[in-house]
C-alpha cells in the first residue's frame, strides 16, 4: 500500500518537474530565438560596415583639365589607366575599369569642390572598389567554380591580387552606409534617405494621431454619455487596433491616392495611413492612463468650482501625461517598423535622393530593408542586415525613451 | 474671465472657417478639372476620354506654370492665359468669401458678449463638440475601410463571378495587357490562396500556442517576481521587432536551413516554403499568446489556487486542473487574437512564402497567402478597373471580414471572462 503511494508520489513529483521544465524550456526557446535573430543579423552585417578601396594618386595638373568644367569620370578613368593593367584592347580596359565603383567620380567631384586648392596638384584619393572586387577582398573567391560562373574572371583576380601586392589596397569604415541614399551599386548605397523618409512619415503620424487620439480619448473617458453610440465607438476602436496593417494600406490607396488624388510615394500619405493605424493605440493608452488617476483629484477640483473642462486640462491631463506619452511613443515605434501599408501606397520606389519635404518621393527604413532583401547582388545581403540593425537600433532608442519617461515622471498614487 | 470671451469669439469664427477650408481642399481638384476641361481645344476632346483625362491631369499638376513646354503642347498661349485667369479668380473669390464669412461670424460672436453671457460654458460646449468629432474619426476609419473595400469588390464581381472567386481552385491573376493576347485570360479562384493562408497560420499556431502558453504558465505561476519582471519584457521584444526583419531572417537563414536539412533527409523542399514562413511567424506570435494568457492566469482568484493546493494537489496539477480551466475563455481569446494576427501578417510571408498559388497541404512546398497576393497585385504599375487590381480589394475584404469576426469573438470571450472574476 505505502509502496503504491510512494510510487504514485514519485510519478506526480516527476510530472511536476516535467511540467515546470516545459515552461522553462518554452521560455528558453523563445529567448534563444531572439538571440539567434539579433546575432545572425549582426554577424551578417559585419562586411557592410567596411569597404575596400584603392589609394589612387591623381594627377590634377592644370593642363590635364579644362578650367571650369572638369570631367570627373574621365579624370578617374585616365588616372586608373595609369595603373599597369597590361591591356591592349577595349574589352580588357572595360573589365579593368569595372573593378572600381561607379560612384568614385562623384566622390572626387565632392572632394575637389570642397577643396578647390587641390586643382593643379598631385594628390592621393581613396577610390572604392565595386561590390564584386570588394567581396573578393573580404571573402576570397571560390576557385572550384568554372571561370564563366564566377563573378570575377581570372584576369580580374590577377589585377586585384596585384593591387594588394603593391600595397595600394586599404580597408576603411564605410561612411556611405550612413550618409548616402539608395543606389543600385551596393558599395555606395546607404540608409540615410530611408531614415529621413521614415522620420518625415513618423512626424506626420505624430502630428495627426496625437491630438486626435488624446482628445477623443478625453471625450470618451470624461464627457461621453453612456449610450449605444459611445459603446459602438469603443468596440470600434478596440477592433481597429487589431485590424491587419495591410488593410490600412488598402484604405490609403483607395481613399487618399485614388479618391483625394494625393501624391504616391510621399511621406505625407504614408503618415496619414500610419496615423489611422496608430490612433487606436494612442486612444487606448490615453484612456488607461486617465483611468489610473484617482477620482479624488477630480472631485477635489470640482469641489473648488472648476468646470469639467478645467478639471480635465488642469488636473487629469498633467497627471496622466507620462502614461499618455509612453503609449504614444510605443504606438509610434510600431508605426516606425511597419512596412506593409507603405508598400501599397507606393513608398517602395527606388529613391536615390534624400527626401527634403513631405511630398517628395521617399521610402521608409523597413521598406528599404525589403527592397534590399530583394536585390540580387550578393553584397546587398550584408547591407540589408546592416539596415535591419539600424532599424532595430532606432527602435531601441525610441522604446528606451518611453521607458525612461515612464520611470522618471510616472506618479505613484 | 476675459480669456473665455476671447476664446469664444475665436472658436465661433475660426471653426466654420476651417470646415470651409477642408471642404474647399477636398473639392479643389474637381473644380480645377472642370475649369481645365472647358479650356481644352475641341480637337483634343474629339480624341476621346482617355486623352482628355491625361491632359487634364498634366495641366492640373502644372497649373502654376502654364507657360511650360509641357502645357503649351496642349493649350495655346491665349487659352493658357485665360485658364490661369479663371483659376486665379476662382481661388481669390473663394478666399475672399472665407475671409468675409469669418469676419462676419466674429462680429456676430462679439456682439453676443456682455456681462451676463456665460462664455465658459459656451466655449466648453464647442470644445466638447470638437472632441466628439475627433472621437468619430476612428469610426469613420472603419467605415472608410468597409466602404472602399466593398466599392472596389463590387466592381470586381461585375467582371469575375462570385462563385469562381470563392470556390475556384485556379489562381493566376495575369490578365491580357493587349486585346487578343494568348494564354493570359486570368483566373481568379481563390481557394489555393485561402488554403495557403490556412496552412501557414496553422504552422505558426503549432509553434506559438504551446511555446506561448508554457512560457506564460512558467512566468505567471512558477517564476519568482524578480525573474518575471526581467523576462516578461524581454519576451515582448519579440513582438516589437519589425516584421520585415523576421521576413528577412526567414528568407535568408531559415528557408535555406530547412531546404538543406530536408535535402539531406531526401526530401524535396523549395527555398520559399510554408514551413519557413510559418516557423518564423510562430516565433513572432509567441508574445501575443503569452502576454494575454499570462494576464488572465494571474487574474484567476487566489482562493481557487489555495483551495486546490490545500487539498494536496501539486502545483502542476493545480495549474492544469484548476487555473487553466478557469482561465480558458481568456486564453481562447488570446489565441483567437493571435490567429487574427497571423492571418493578417504580411512581410514575413511576402519575403519567405513565395508567390506560387499551389493547392497543397505540404508544408515543404511554396504556397501563397491572401496578404502576399494583395501586395503583389498592388505593388508596381497598375491599371485601375482591371480585375487584377480589383481582386486585391476583394481579397482585402475577405481578410478584413475574417479578422473582424475573430477580433470580435476574442473580445466577447475575454470580456465575459473578465466579468466572471473581476
Amino acid at each position: 500500500m505505502s509502496k503504491n503511494i510512494n510510487s504514485m508520489m514519485l510519478k506526480r513529483q516527476s510530472a511536476e518537474k516535467r511540467f515546470r521544465f516545459y515552461g522553462q524550456a518554452s521560455l528558453a526557446i523563445a529567448l534563444i530565438m531572439l538571440v539567434v535573430i539579433i546575432s545572425s543579423m549582426t554577424y551578417r552585417s559585419i562586411p557592410a560596415f567596411t569597404n575596400y578601396g584603392l589609394n589612387l594618386s591623381i594627377n590634377l595638373s592644370k593642363e590635364n583639365i579644362a578650367q571650369d568644367n572638369i570631367n570627373y569620370r574621365r579624370l578617374i578613368r585616365d588616372n586608373i589607366s595609369l595603373l599597369d593593367s597590361g591591356c591592349d584592347d577595349r574589352k580588357c580596359r572595360k573589365e579593368f575599369l569595372r573593378l572600381f565603383s561607379s560612384g568614385a567620380a562623384y566622390e572626387l567631384r565632392d572632394t575637389i569642390e570642397n577643396d578647390p586648392s587641390l586643382i593643379g596638384k598631385d594628390f592621393s584619393k581613396f577610390i572604392l572598389f565595386s561590390d564584386d572586387a570588394d567581396l573578393f577582398y573580404k571573402f576570397g573567391i571560390d576557385n572550384s567554380l568554372p571561370e564563366s560562373e564566377r563573378r570575377l574572371n581570372d584576369r580580374e583576380i590577377t589585377w586585384l591580387n596585384g593591387f594588394k601586392e603593391l600595397g595600394l589596397v586599404e580597408k576603411r569604415f564605410s561612411t556611405n552606409l550612413f550618409t548616402n541614399g539608395d543606389s543600385r551599386e551596393p558599395e555606395i548605397a546607404g540608409v540615410l534617405g530611408a531614415v529621413i523618409g521614415s522620420l518625415l512619415t513618423i512626424l506626420i503620424t505624430l502630428i495627426i494621431s496625437f491630438p486626435i487620439g488624446v482628445l477623443s480619448a478625453i471625450y470618451l473617458e470624461s464627457f461621453a454619455p453612456k449610450n449605444k453610440l459611445t459603446d459602438f465607438i469603443e468596440v470600434n476602436i478596440n477592433n481597429l487596433a487589431a485590424v491587419p496593417s495591410i488593410v490600412f494600406g488598402l484604405l490609403g490607396l483607395a481613399l487618399f491616392i485614388n479618391f483625394f488624388g494625393m501624391p504616391r510615394s510621399a511621406p505625407l500619405v504614408g503618415g496619414c495611413v500610419l496615423s489611422l493605424m496608430t490612433l487606436p493605440v494612442i486612444i487606448i493608452a490615453t484612456r488607461a492612463s486617465l483611468q489610473s488617476v484617482p477620482p479624488s483629484i477630480r472631485e477635489a477640483a470640482l469641489a473648488v468650482g472648476a468646470s469639467e473642462m478645467q478639471v480635465v486640462f488642469q488636473h487629469l491631463l498633467p497627471a496622466a501625461l507620462p502614461g499618455i506619452l509612453t503609449g504614444t511613443i510605443i504606438g509610434l515605434a510600431r508605426a516606425f517598423g511597419e512596412s506593409a501599408p507603405l508598400l501599397l501606397i507606393g513608398m517602395v520606389a527606388f529613391v536615390v535622393d534624400i527626401p527634403g519635404s513631405f511630398t517628395d518621393p521617399a521610402t521608409a527604413l523597413p521598406v528599404q530593408v525589403y527592397l534590399w532583401a530583394d536585390s540580387p547582388e550578393r553584397a546587398f545581403v550584408a547591407k540589408t542586415s546592416a539596415a535591419t540593425l539600424v532599424l532595430i537600433f532606432l527602435l531601441i532608442i525610441i522604446n528606451l525613451a518611453a521607458v525612461i519617461l515612464r520611470k522618471k515622471y510616472q506618479l505613484k498614487w | 474671465m476675459p480669456n473665455y470671451h476671447g476664446l469664444f469669439v475665436i472658436l465661433s469664427s475660426l471653426l466654420p472657417c476651417i470646415i470651409f477650408l477642408i471642404v474647399f481642399i477636398s473639392i479643389d481638384g474637381f473644380i480645377k478639372g472642370v475649369i481645365i476641361q472647358n479650356h481644352l481645344p475641341n480637337s483634343l476632346i474629339l480624341l476621346g476620354q482617355e486623352e482628355v483625362d491625361f491632359s487634364v491631369s498634366i495641366l492640373r499638376n502644372n497649373i502654376h506654370n502654364l507657360q511650360s513646354i509641357l502645357s503649351l503642347e496642349i493649350l495655346s498661349t491665349d487659352s493658357a492665359n485665360s485658364l490661369y485667369n479663371y483659376y486665379f479668380f476662382y481661388r481669390a473669390g473663394f478666399l475672399t468669401l472665407i475671409i468675409c464669412i469669418t469676419t462676419f461670424l466674429a462680429y456676430l460672436a462679439g456682439k453676443k458678449l456682455n456681462v451676463r453671457f456665460d462664455a465658459r460654458r459656451n466655449v466648453e460646449k464647442i470644445l466638447k463638440f470638437i472632441f466628439f468629432v475627433f472621437s468619430i474619426v476612428a469610426v469613420l476609419t472603419t467605415f472608410g475601410i468597409i466602404l472602399s473595400l466593398i466599392f472596389e469588390t463590387v466592381r470586381f464581381f461585375s467582371q469575375v463571378s462570385f462563385s469562381e472567386f470563392l470556390f475556384g481552385i485556379h489562381w493566376s491573376p495575369q490578365t491580357a495587357i493587349r486585346e487578343g493576347q494568348v494564354g493570359s485570360s486570368g483566373s481568379f479562384g481563390a481557394i489555393p490562396i485561402f488554403t495557403g493562408t490556412l496552412l501557414i497560420t496553422a504552422i505558426s499556431m503549432l509553434i506559438a500556442v504551446p511555446l506561448g502558453l508554457y512560457s506564460a504558465i512558467y512566468l505567471s505561476q512558477y517564476a519568482r517576481p524578480k525573474v518575471r519582471n526581467y523576462f516578461k519584457p524581454i519576451l515582448e521584444i519579440l513582438a516589437g521587432i519589425p516584421t520585415v526583419v523576421y521576413g528577412f531572417f526567414a528568407a535568408l537563414s531559415v528557408g535555406p536551413f530547412i531546404r538543406s536539412t530536408g535535402e539531406s533527409l531526401g526530401l524535396t523542399v523549395s527555398t520559399e516554403s510554408a514551413l519557413a514562413a510559418g516557423l518564423v511567424m510562430g516565433i513572432m506570435i509567441i508574445p501575443y499568446v503569452s502576454s494575454l494568457s499570462d494576464d488572465v492566469m494571474t487574474a484567476v482568484p487566489e482562493s481557487l489556487r489555495d483551495g486546490s493546493l490545500a487539498l494536496g494537489a501539486t502545483k502542476s496539477e493545480t495549474i492544469r486542473k484548476v487555473i487553466f480551466p478557469a482561465a480558458l475563455p481568456g486564453i481562447v481569446g488570446a489565441i483567437l487574437l493571435a490567429i487574427s494576427r497571423a492571418i493578417g501578417e504580411t512581410m514575413i510571408v511576402v519575403m519567405a512564402a513565395g508567390l506560387a498559388a499551389n493547392l497543397t497541404a505540404n508544408p515543404l512546398s511554396a504556397v501563397t497567402t491572401v496578404t502576399v497576393q494583395i501586395v503583389t497585385l498592388l505593388v508596381g504599375d497598375q491599371e485601375f478597373d482591371s480585375p487584377k487590381t480589383l481582386a486585391a480589394f476583394a481579397l482585402g475584404l475577405v481578410l478584413f471580414f475574417i479578422t473582424l469576426v475573430l477580433n470580435i469573438l476574442a473580445m466577447v470571450t475575454v470580456r465575459k471572462y473578465r466579468e466572471r472574476y473581476e
